[in-house]
């Protein structure tokens, strides 16, 4: 199943992201190819994208959204496709200059630091199975979501339900299950009246 | 920024030479200052914030995301709404309401039916409880206006419904997939459906938009489509009413005939006083009584406007009666935030022994898969897995069922427990009676009969082990002909003070079944009339 635009911006709709509709307006008509050269606009537009470098600082967007993609491949099911372009999306409302934005980019970056520390490489870099097994060992499988909490809590809030969010609430991820329009979506008062496909 | 608020820059400062103090602004205080500010000088003090409109999606991740209680959501809790419950049955007084413009309207689910006419005369028709001393004939009027007000969606389909003069202002929702389903169980069973009045937009009303189907209407539309008492809000700002958000009023001043001034905390730690020819309390069915209570003098020692020692007294809610299972089909649940179809039929059966009891379909059945996907420890293959098993196939009922006010039901002060501006919180004391238990098992004894008819597995039982609250405050400041017997008289306004009217489900002296706040803002249309003709006389 092909997750589309449209399923990010509905996402970021779902989350009141402030950048969907800027999104929107920006990506009209460009296809899927524009993702890349994009990026960098996105990156500093928050000026908050550029600090690479330093340990201390916090990751710059294209390490968050390469890190972000490769956790949403282990987290959505193997069904999905098109993954890529709808995190990239998505981060593209989300990464913007909030409080949750940071939140992000922190508990990404301490993530692509423990990649390193035991994994020998960033997330990005990582298999599939170190991918999911790296979410594992922090504890993001059974703890509470708490955006802040300890680094588990936070990877459940920031990593793991944050992309989970953006795919359930999207209609592609809501027909997954067999709900056209799931709880956050705008998607309308038909589909409710309407019986099995 | 609207006209009010813009004219004063945030200023909370008192309004000069007001006509009228409002304390509030849910649905009462705020249908209250728009239906005056025309032509009187108002003055809306509210405990609360004033809200960012364009916040709404953020709040709406709360509703999804589980780190997030309800009470998060609308910022409720703290020292601020700190309360007591020393009753046998707790209340969650915090899951109840929302603090701040627009009041628990923000949260609320958006129900709107009228009272029958047997809940006016409970001890005439039923044998138990007061009478009102008014009669639906004297709400009819008021309820047409309040369904136009707030924009009520529904249809004339319902047999047991009490008489109407006009359609309402919108074509009701249509009925969904799952009530379908329900609607064969219930032919065969000679139980009757019929659609449900919905303060939500059918259709672009007033300004505001259609539902878009968010389905997260409890505890928040972020299309506008739902109504809350913002709208008045604003539309009483246009008109030049002056409302003060965080201005958590502390007393009302008052002679023995009077109130003279409301005084309200801002949060510089300041303390103000707001002069008024009338003064209309519109806190809801908890802080109502709690004001006055905390407004005890010399001349009303036990709290003002409590020459009947009512004050606080026969506090009530609605209890909700529900079963639920599922099927082995697939029923459509959780496209949206809202039920379509009801069933009165047994309403007015109502007696000594059973109460009145509403039946709902419910179009919300089971679980959200959103919820789910973000709680659980499996992700990827696992989860979707998961997802399925656990999504589509769940029915359920619901209910609400009368509570009859009782003595040993109340609302008081905790004298051992303070807010954030040292003032004794709400204790509530709940305490439920036979009569609504039995209603209870009446209503899941229904219930259970038509899930059984469709075939339904049965998983859950709401039943009186189970029930809880439906969050409808009523009973506090009880309306009486009788000055010994009730705070406020047949208007709405307080026997003992002549200048002051309580607009709340706290005056309702027996609560019905039915969802209180079409009602509320009927009295409240009506305590607005009521104040314009005595604001035109001495008072």
């Amino acid at each position: 199943m092909e997750l589309t635009r449209r399923d990010a911006v509905a996402a970021l709709a779902a989350v009141g992201a402030t950048g969907g509709v800027a999104l929107a307006a920006r990506r009209s008509g460009d296809g899927p190819d524009r993702a890349d050269a994009d990026r960098d606009d996105a990156g500093r537009a928050d000026g908050e994208g550029d600090d690479g470098g330093d340990g201390d600082a916090l990751p710059d967007d294209e390490t968050v959204r390469a890190a972000m993609t490769a956790f949403a491949t282990v987290l959505y099911p193997s069904e999905v496709e098109g993954v890529e372009a709808f995190v990239d999306r998505f981060l593209d409302g989300r990464l913007d200059g909030s409080a949750h934005a940071t939140g992000v980019r922190t508990t990404v970056g301490e993530l692509d630091d423990a990649a390193r520390s035991w994994y020998g490489a960033p997330v990005a870099e990582l298999s599939e199975d170190d991918r999911d097994r790296l979410l594992r060992e922090v504890g993001a499988d059974t703890a509470d979501e708490d955006s802040d909490g300890t680094l588990a809590e936070r990877v459940r809030y920031h990593v793991v339900n944050e992309l989970l969010l953006a795919l359930y609430a999207s209609p592609t991820g809501g027909e997954l299950v067999g709900l056209e329009n799931p709880q956050g979506h705008p998607g309308g008062t038909e589909s409710y009246r309407q019986g099995p496909r | 920024m609207s006209a009010g608020d813009a004219s004063r820059d945030g200023d909370r400062s008192p309004v000069a030479n007001a006509d009228v103090c409002v304390v509030g602004s849910g649905p009462a205080g705020a249908l209250v200052a728009d239906r005056l500010a025309a032509d009187r000088e108002v003055v809306v003090l509210d405990a609360g914030p004033r809200f960012d409109p364009t916040d709404r999606l953020t709040r709406q991740e709360r509703a999804i995301r589980p780190s997030y209680d309800r009470p998060d959501v609308w910022d409720v809790g703290g020292e601020r709404d700190a309360h007591s419950n020393s009753g046998e049955w707790f209340y969650p007084l915090n899951h109840a309401r929302v603090k701040g413009i627009g009041g628990s309207t923000l949260h609320w689910q958006g129900m709107v039916m009228r009272l029958h006419e047997d809940d006016f005369n409970s001890k005439t028709e039923r044998g138990v409880g007061p009478d009102w001393p008014i009669d639906y004939g004297d709400l009819r009027s008021y309820y047409a206006e309040a369904e136009r007000e707030l924009g009520v969606a529904g249809a004339s389909d319902n047999p047991y419904a009490p008489p109407r003069e006009e359609p309402h202002p919108m074509p009701a929702f249509e009925p969904s997939y799952s009530d379908s389903l329900f609607a064969e169980a219930c032919e065969e069973l000679g139980i009757d459906m019929h659609s449900v009045p919905n303060a939500r937009n059918s259709e672009t009303y007033d300004g505001r938009s259609a539902c878009v189907g968010y389905g997260t209407c409890q505890p928040v539309c972020p299309a506008g489509a739902k109504y809350d008492a913002t709208v008045h809000v604003d539309r009483a700002e246009e008109k030049g009413a002056n409302v003060i958000d965080r201005a958590a009023v502390q007393r009302l001043e008052h002679d023995a005939d009077r109130v003279t001034a409301a005084v309200y905390a801002t949060p510089d730690g300041e303390e103000h006083r707001q002069t008024a020819d009338a003064f209309v309390v519109a806190c809801g069915g908890v802080e109502t009584p709690r004001l006055l209570l905390l407004s005890e003098s010399e001349e009303y020692p036990d709290g003002l406007a409590n020459s009947s020692g009512t004050v606080g007294k026969f506090f009530m809610d609605h209890l909700f009666a529900g079963v639920g299972g599922t099927l082995d089909e697939p029923t459509r649940q959780n496209h949206v935030g809202f039920y379509t179809s009801a069933c009165d039929q047994f309403y007015d059966e109502a007696d000594e022994d059973i109460g009145p009891f509403k039946l709902e379909f419910f179009n919300y059945a089971g679980p959200s898969p959103v919820e789910m996907a973000l709680t659980g420890n499996d992700w990827g293959d696992d989860l979707v897995d998961r997802l399925r098993d656990g999504y589509g196939t769940h029915v359920a009922m619901g209910g609400l069922v009368e509570q009859l006010p009782r003595s040993d039901s109340y609302v008081t002060l905790d004298p051992d427990r303070t807010d954030d501006h040292g003032n004794p919180v709400p204790d509530i004391h709940w305490s439920v009676g036979d009569r609504a238990l039995r209603t209870i098992e009446r209503a899941n004894e229904i219930q259970r009969s038509v899930l059984e008819e469709l075939g339904a597995e049965i998983e859950w039982v709401a039943g009186p082990d189970a029930t809880g609250p439906a969050f409808h405050h009523m009973g506090t400041t009880r309306m009486s002909a009788d000055p010994d017997a009730g705070v406020v008289d047949a208007d709405c306004r307080t026997h003992d003070l002549d200048n002051c009217w309580i607009a709340s489900s706290g005056v309702f002296p027996t609560s019905g079944a039915m969802n209180p706040t079409l009602t509320i803002a009927a009295l409240a249309l009506r305590v607005a009339d009521d104040v314009r003709e005595q604001l035109s006389q001495p008072l």
